[in-house]
């Protein structure tokens, strides 16, 4: 049996655009609705979508459904799950991405749990693949491989849902490629009326209050990182990091151990339970390189390790390895970054 | 005003502290040596749950964790540090369940408990960083959820006022009770144990660990109920099979792959003024820094 049903992702739309982990699941999706032989759909659900779907289209939509309401702005987790579920009984996608973001870590369980479909959340890879059930040995087509990491950063499994659909996944933002489909591309638009979708009922929390406020430390963006572990000793020798962060237009980042060490604020954790970092540098200073810290910059292009343990495990994965105490090399880099940087 | 509190907890391998003993020599990891510890995003839900009770005396904070007998571990630690009591879900029919097949088992749970105002818990646990069952209970009870709550501001016996920290704000919302409330790690710490509830419950036992207890502590259980940590089966939360464990779970596992570091080739420097510049150097001619 072949499925052909649609593939579809709820977009997010705030302030007159749509977000980037929305157009990366298109981009995404095209290519995965493109290998089942079936169309990309994208929902909208929100207020003032006039036009949205012109930003849709280039990425590949085929069909845009938008449901229009000023309550189902600014989201809250009832109305828009409410919409998601009578829809899906309508049209049974056999596939629905979301992006890993507040709003889709919310939405997807409660759709999800309703429609008892299953979900796999903050998956990394999608692919399309065949299953056979070892226990039954009943074989499934096409099924949606839904990757992603677990256990800590420790393993990674491939999660598939033979049985129930739509099979659903949520993806982190900048995980998948954001890509232009054709500039040119048009579908069509389906408006739906809201009311037949969600009651008034649904409308439960009210929302007192709503503001910007940027975490203070912005480490995620930062191209280049200093990050100290450990094995910096104290707080005081932490400073030498923002020295050398200032000096070279870096952030600073700090491992677990030296945040529970009190050497640096929560805020700058990097690793499995703070923030997961891919800039083009990152210079680990007295940081052993447990698997959860790895696990949140592995990614960076160039790594140097800073360590008076040569056998520290970061070492494995770094590009130059500097054998020495932090605090002495650490003010050296300083002294010839300023002495070649003009 | 007193209130019902449950505080939905778990108890996880730490999958934080992957040290070097905890890895085989192929690289992969060695489940078995990493201790089973409270889960982080619960303890700050336990928080928030004690702070409720602080400003409603009367009010009840009761742990209900799912997982094997061994879980009552972390009921005692949340007694020791303010719970009045906890109950451990625990039944082998329940094992390997997906996510959805866990919040139907707890939702039935829940409900055995009759009347509850408010349901808090950790935001996702550590060894799945999923996030999802919290919603997906509240959906089964066909309540409210509040998600990435930071902070409780206000609660009555109607409304529950939360400070949400999402990934570039913050939000306050209403929503009315019950509901249930996941919160964030960046939510207050969760309070240390106190000594005085350390003595008081030091000989909490649940009905697997009383089996093997000397008859002393027995009579002791007997004479004071608190001391009870309850086990429920599948059965006695009314779970149907058909919903729970492997075979109530939509999500299969079709592989795993152990993540292995593979060394790179890294070039060593010494702490040599000369290989330091000429690190820089290069660095700065390929446009890395600078």
């Amino acid at each position: 049996m072949t499925d052909k049903n649609n593939l579809i992702v709820y977009c997010e739309f705030d302030e007159g655009k749509v977000a980037d982990v929305s157009l990366e699941l298109l981009t995404k999706g095209r290519e995965l609705a493109d290998k089942l032989g079936v169309k990309l759909e994208a929902v909208v659900i929100g207020d003032k979508l006039d036009g949205v779907e012109n930003q849709l289209f280039p990425y590949g939509a085929d069909v845009v459904y938008k449901v229009a309401d000023d309550r189902l702005y600014p989201y809250t987790s009832n109305p828009h799950a409410s919409v998601l579920i009578n829809l899906f009984k309508e049209i049974e996608p056999q596939i629905c991405l979301m992006g890993a973001t507040c709003i889709g870590r919310d939405l997807g369980p409660r759709v999800s749990s309703c429609l008892h479909s299953g979900l796999t959340a903050d998956c990394t890879s999608l692919e399309i693949g065949d299953h056979k059930d070892p226990k039954t040995g009943k074989e499934y087509q096409n099924l949606l491989y839904q990757i992603r990491p677990a256990f800590g950063g420790n393993i990674v499994a491939t999660i598939v849902n033979p049985e129930c659909r739509p099979q659903m996944a949520t993806v982190r933002e900048g995980v998948m490629k954001k890509e232009v489909f054709d500039a040119n591309h048009k579908g069509e638009v389906v408006e739906l009326d809201a009311s037949k979708y969600v009651s008034p009922e649904e409308f439960v929390i009210e929302i007192l209050d709503r503001h910007i406020e940027k975490s203070k430390v912005n480490i995620k963006n930062s191209p280049i990182i200093v990050a100290g572990g450990y094995g910096m000793g104290s707080k005081e020798n932490f400073e030498l990091l923002y020295k050398l962060a200032e000096t070279i237009g870096a952030e600073v980042g700090a491992s677990r151990a030296a945040v529970d060490a009190g050497f640096c604020e929560h805020d700058r954790q990097i690793g499995q339970t703070g923030v997961t970092v891919r800039p083009k540098l990152y210079i680990a200073c007295g940081i052993s390189g447990q698997i959860q810290h790895i696990a949140g910059m592995q990614e960076s292009s160039i790594i140097i390790s800073i360590n008076n343990d040569p056998e520290a495990p970061i070492n494995a994965i770094a590009d130059y390895v500097i054998n020495g105490n932090a605090e002495d090399v650490i003010p050296k880099l300083i002294k010839y970054y300023k002495k070649n940087s003009k | 005003m007193s209130l019902n509190i449950i505080v939905l907890a778990k108890q996880v391998p730490d999958t934080r502290n992957v040290g070097k003993d905890a890895m085989k020599e192929d690289g992969t990891i060695n489940r078995a040596a990493l201790p089973a510890i409270f889960n982080p995003e619960d303890l700050n839900a336990l928080e928030q749950a004690l702070r409720i009770k602080d400003a409603n005396p009367g009010s009840t904070v009761t742990i209900l964790t799912m997982g094997l007998p061994r879980a009552s571990e972390i009921i005692r630690e949340a007694m020791y540090r303010g719970a009045d009591g906890g109950v451990v879900l625990t039944d082998r029919v329940l094992g390997g369940a997906d996510t959805l097949a866990t919040s139907y088992s707890l939702a039935q749970a829940v409900k055995k408990f009759g009347k509850y105002d408010i349901i808090l818990g950790g935001r996702q646990a550590i060894d799945g960083d999923t996030a999802q069952v919290g919603p997906q209970i509240a959906e089964k009870l066909g309540i409210p959820q509040v998600t990435y709550a930071e902070e409780i501001l206000e609660i009555n016996d109607k409304n529950v006022v939360v400070k949400r920290r999402l990934e570039n704000g913050v939000e306050t919302v209403k929503a009315p009770l019950p509901c249930v409330v996941t919160v964030n790690g960046s939510a207050a710490d969760c309070r240390p144990r106190n000594a005085m509830r350390i003595q008081k419950y030091k000989y909490a036992a649940s009905t697997s660990e009383k089996a093997n207890l000397p008859e002393k502590q027995k009579e002791l259980l007997e004479k004071r109920p608190y001391l009870n940590i309850n086990e429920w089966s599948a059965a006695y939360v009314d779970a149907d099979p058909t919903q729970i464990g492997m075979p109530g779970s939509p999500t299969k596992v079709k592989a795993i792959e152990n993540v292995v570091f593979t060394a790179k080739e890294s070039l060593c420097l010494d702490n040599d003024d000369t290989q330091i510049e000429n690190l820089i150097k290069e660095l700065i001619a390929n446009h890395t820094i600078g």
